[in-house]
């Protein structure tokens, strides 16, 4: 009884909530999707959905704004857990396995059947696809995607005796370089840093270039087996750490992802490590000519691949699944993909995008647009593994630790392995 | 206890209508407050002894498992660790500041009312806007803090990137918060302490601070409790801030229990152990009930 | 009077008056911040231009209005059902005796020490039970059966004479008129205190509603405004300031225009 007179009273106050949203004969999709980079990503993301259901009628999208990519996660999974409407959503390319564990997502093979839809599949740059496949199907679609690649300050560059179109493509070439760029004021407080790599929301990330830079991988393809105490993993940590300790050209303790663009925009550090989905709003706020390169390398070059791919949840109805299917298809068409990657710095996700006339242009003007993209060539799938939420955590506060000088490179990540082997293990 | 006059109107009511009318009246409240209270408090004390169901591994009764997991969780003993210290050190400064500020805005103060009101408004203000406020003076660099420490000469500092600095500025923002609320629980206080009293021990010779010492003091030590035992709670249950200012880093530096709590169950979707985890805090906080109810049961003699 | 004295008094002053200008400062702050370009945000320049451009950004970017209807709904839903159930319940206490009345008044004590917020692993369960995720109605449901509330007006509905009760009973009231036209206008006092200080909890009350809440349409100011400030979102701190002020204003102008009734509220609710 109690139970009934609560929903019939929750009834209401939706009924009230909701207000004038009746339901209408046309499909409705609710999708979250994640911001990480400055600028004005959510009006553009709402002026595209405009766009679809204007060319759409019978479909009706409504796109919620959670957070960064982890609050992203946790709503959707909280939404269809609580069994809610949501039909698809963009959330981080490396939750595919968390999200295959919870039984959340529907692999694409289900629902692009098509010719034509298979065809759309394989549209896609392949490396950006590494982190779609699993057990031999697609899971994910990628979207808002991005690879690390390195912002420089030019007139700082200059100011230093550096030549500003050489940006450092070695690690040591980089530690010198940013001895001479870390610039002081007469009581010797340093007022610029020579480089700066955000350690705090995707620390794993950044150290993943690291490692790959260092000639290893984080994880495997299956996702049940890290190898975080490897040496050439602990060389790349101490080399992190090095830039701080040794070369003290970055300042101690943990540096925050969110807030070091405007430190670069506002020349307190003269590199820095960041996505390219930052890249229109770093244009933007510039006051100095900046620069966009490559990672340096120390075995090779290299970055993982990172942002967002559009996934499909189970719930959804037969109907429903092909209308996302639709939606996402325009949000991936070459089109929109390049309007997307000039809007935001994301690399268009397909070859087709950056052959459309506008891109083309862009790129032409701005070549910095192209460097996400060209450093596919280098790029690596992003750590993904099952229980990923708790391993990342592992991984990211051993790397905290070391970075803050509490513990050393080889205990903390010889601590996260153990932690990681423990909990994957059921999982092989 | 009261006695009811035998009348009319009572003599039709027998007295089992009567329970069943008190009954009645209580029962809207008590289900909820059952619901959202005690059942979560017993069901999670069972819910801490099986597992966390995961596709195709159903949840199953594991005995202490979950508490064995805990004590061998180094974060687990950080965040406790963490939660005390906080505990430690926002109460005496805050508690401290309070009886300062009632004490001042109590005498004849320069413009009392505006240096009362400066005081007390970071209490009504939601928790998340002033972090968003708190973390542009953090920032390193070019924060606020460090542009003031930068006219001094001082070198800038990751004030929230240092695990020996984050939790410390987590309770900075928490004694600014929270010291102007315990603050007009001891202008009440003050304000009940007879003028004549301090103007007798003035003739008497008593000096300000030793009538402050000898009077006064022992006069607030019953809204001192009062503070101390709501501060303590807060320190266990507020953890608002760090989900701007830090989320819990660097290295769990500045994560506090219940943060903790959040992101096994709604990070991780482990909610076994969450729910052991949960019964940790409330351990810490019957602990605290029992000292409150203690205090309660004497001041009800009193009256 | 003795020099040393006066001196001591004006030094304490000074104290005074400095450290009510840290507590201002933050407020303070945010105020310069929002209304001054991004430029200025960390320099003091008195000459500066004001602008409003930031307000117009934070309202662009952010929802504001529907979050401000959602705060409103859940802050008036919470209230009218807690002071309808307190008082209930609190009748029940103050004027009945029952069998297990004070078991059931040592339950309504747990809640007071353990509230609902540190129980959001299983509340959130039993709510996703009831379908209410994601609801206004969700966020606000624990509250409603308030151990505080019932504590308050249990005590003011104590203070109520007798003889008014029984006199109105000689008139032949019924239960439900004695307590509307006796206890509660009695108790108004209490009924205003409680209520501000509920008000002021829900306003600004996070961590339940972030678990809870999972869209624009239910998520409160507060929820709305820590996805908005998250500098991921990479939004400057001008903008944010104003985003952050357009949030706590109406609860602020509140405080100061009824800055006695708000102190003697939150006095009143912790004096049990």
């Amino acid at each position: 009884m109690k139970q009934m007179w609560i929903r019939v009273l929750c009834g209401v106050a939706l009924a009230v909530i909701l207000g004038g949203t009746a339901a209408q004969a046309a499909v409705e999709l609710n999708m979250y999707y994640p911001v990480a980079v400055g600028g004005p990503i959510t009006k553009v993301i709402d002026d595209m959905i405009a766009e679809f259901e204007k060319a759409n009628p019978g479909i009706k999208v409504k796109a919620v704004y959670a957070g960064n990519y982890d609050d992203t996660r946790v709503k959707a999974l909280a939404a269809v857990k609580a069994n809610q409407p949501v039909q698809l959503s963009v959330l981080f390319s490396i939750d595919l396995f968390e999200l295959m564990d919870q039984d959340a997502i529907v692999p694409f093979d289900e629902v692009a059947t098509s010719a034509e839809d298979k065809q759309w599949l394989s549209s896609f740059y392949p490396s950006l696809m590494q982190n779609s496949k699993a057990k031999g199907k697609i899971w994910g679609v990628p979207f808002q995607r991005s690879t690390i690649v390195m912002y420089y300050n030019k007139d700082a560059f200059k100011e230093a005796g550096l030549d500003p179109n050489k940006p450092p493509v070695t690690w040591q070439e980089m530690a010198e370089m940013a001895q001479k760029l870390t610039k002081k004021d007469a009581s010797g407080n340093v007022t610029r840093w020579g480089v700066q790599i955000p350690s705090t929301g995707y620390a794993y990330w950044m150290f993943q270039a690291l490692c790959i830079q260092n000639g290893l991988e984080l994880m495997n393809q299956d996702g049940d087996q890290t190898y975080f105490d490897k040496p050439e993993v602990v060389e790349a940590l101490q080399y992190w750490r090095d830039l701080a300790a040794k070369y003290k050209v970055m300042p101690e303790g943990t540096i925050d992802w969110g807030t070091l663009r405007q430190k670069f925009l506002e020349g307190a550090t003269a590199i820095m490590w960041h996505t390219t989905g930052n890249l229109t709003a770093v244009r933007e706020g510039a006051k100095f000519d900046f620069g966009v390169s490559m990672l340096p390398a120390s075995k090779r070059r290299g970055s993982p691949t990172g942002g967002g791919n559009f996934y499909i949840f189970k719930n959804a109805s037969a109907e429903e699944r092909k209308a996302s299917l639709k939606f996402i298809q325009f949000m991936t068409s070459p089109e929109l993909s390049a309007r997307w990657s000039m809007a935001t710095g994301y690399v268009a996700t397909s070859p087709a995008a950056y052959k459309t006339a506008t891109l083309e242009k862009y790129v032409a003007d701005f070549p910095a647009a192209a460097v996400a993209r060209d450093q596919f060539q280098y790029s690596v799938a992003e750590l993904a593994v099952h229980e990923n939420a708790r391993v990342k955590k592992f991984l990211d506060d051993a790397i905290q630790s070391v970075l803050t000088g509490a513990k050393s490179p080889k205990d903390a990540l010889g601590g996260a392995q153990q932690q990681a082997e423990r909990l994957l293990k059921p999982y092989r | 206890m009261h006695s009811i006059r035998p009348k009319k109107t009572m003599r039709i009511d027998s007295k089992t209508a009567r329970w069943v009318n008190a009954w009645l009246l209580l029962l809207p409240a008590a289900v909820l407050m059952v619901a959202f209270t005690h059942f979560p408090i017993v069901g999670g004390f069972f819910a801490s002894f099986f597992s966390t169901a995961r596709q195709g591994r159903p949840s199953k009764f594991v005995g202490l498992d979950n508490y064995s997991y805990m004590l061998n969780d180094p974060v687990f003993w950080q965040v406790l660790g963490n939660n005390f210290l906080y505990a430690m050190g926002t109460i005496p400064l805050s508690v401290g500041l309070a009886l300062l500020m009632a004490v001042w805005v109590n005498g004849r103060l320069f413009g009392r009312a505006v240096v009362r009101t400066a005081y007390f408004t970071p209490t009504i203000l939601p928790m998340i806007a002033v972090a968003n406020i708190w973390l542009f003076f953090y920032t390193p660099q070019i924060g606020l803090l460090d542009k003031i420490r930068g006219l001094f000469g001082l070198a800038s500092h990751s004030w929230l990137g240092d695990p020996g600095t984050a939790l410390a500025c987590l309770m900075v923002l928490a004694v600014w918060k929270d010291a102007g609320f315990f603050m007009i629980f001891y202008l009440a206080a003050l304000q009940g302490i007879s003028p004549e009293l301090e103007e007798a021990a003035v003739i008497e010779g008593a000096g300000r601070w030793y009538f402050f010492r000898r009077v006064t003091l022992p006069l607030l030590m019953p809204t001192t409790l009062f503070v101390v035992v709501n501060a303590t709670i807060n320190s266990f249950k507020l953890v608002d801030h760090i989900f701007i200012l830090t989320k819990g880093g660097p290295d769990n530096a500045s994560s506090l229990l219940l943060y903790y709590i959040y992101e096994v169950a709604f990070g991780f979707w482990d909610t076994a152990y969450a729910s052991t985890l949960t019964v940790v805090l409330l351990a810490i906080l019957g602990g605290l009930a029992v000292t409150q109810f203690a205090y309660l049961e004497k001041r009800v003699h009193y009256q | 009077m003795i020099r040393g004295v006066d001196w001591g008094q004006r030094l304490e002053m000074a104290a005074a008056w400095f450290l009510a200008f840290l507590w201002a400062a933050p407020l303070l702050y945010a105020t310069w911040a929002a209304f001054h370009p991004m430029d200025f945000v960390s320099r003091f320049d008195l000459t500066a231009a004001l602008t409003l451009d930031n307000f117009r950004a934070a309202w662009k970017v952010a929802p504001f209005a529907r979050y401000f209807l959602n705060t409103f709904m859940l802050v008036c839903m919470t209230l009218a059902g807690q002071l309808v159930l307190c008082t209930l319940a609190a009748y029940s206490f103050a004027r009945f005796e029952f069998p297990g009345k004070n078991i059931a008044f040592i339950l309504v004590l747990i809640q007071i020490m353990i509230m609902p917020d540190v129980l959001i692993v299983q509340n959130y369960l039993t709510t996703s039970k009831l379908g209410l995720v994601d609801t206004i109605l969700g966020i606000g449901l624990p509250y409603m059966g308030s151990a505080f509330g019932i504590f308050l007006l249990r005590q003011a509905f104590k203070q109520v004479p007798k003889e008014l009760e029984d006199a109105a009973r000689v008139e032949g009231a019924g239960w439900l008129s004695i307590l509307l036209k006796v206890y509660v206008p009695l108790a108004r006092p209490t009924y205003l205190a409680y209520g501000l200080v509920s008000v002021s909890y829900h306003w600004n009350n996070f961590l339940w509603p972030v678990v809870i809440t999972n869209s624009t349409t239910t998520r409160p100011l507060t929820v709305g405004l820590s996805i908005f400030g998250a500098p991921e979102s990479g939004v400057n701190f001008s903008v944010i300031s104003a985003g952050t002020l357009l949030a706590v204003s109406p609860l602020l102008i509140a405080f100061l225009l009824f800055q006695r009734q708000f102190v003697q509220s939150f006095m009143r609710s912790g004096i049990k």
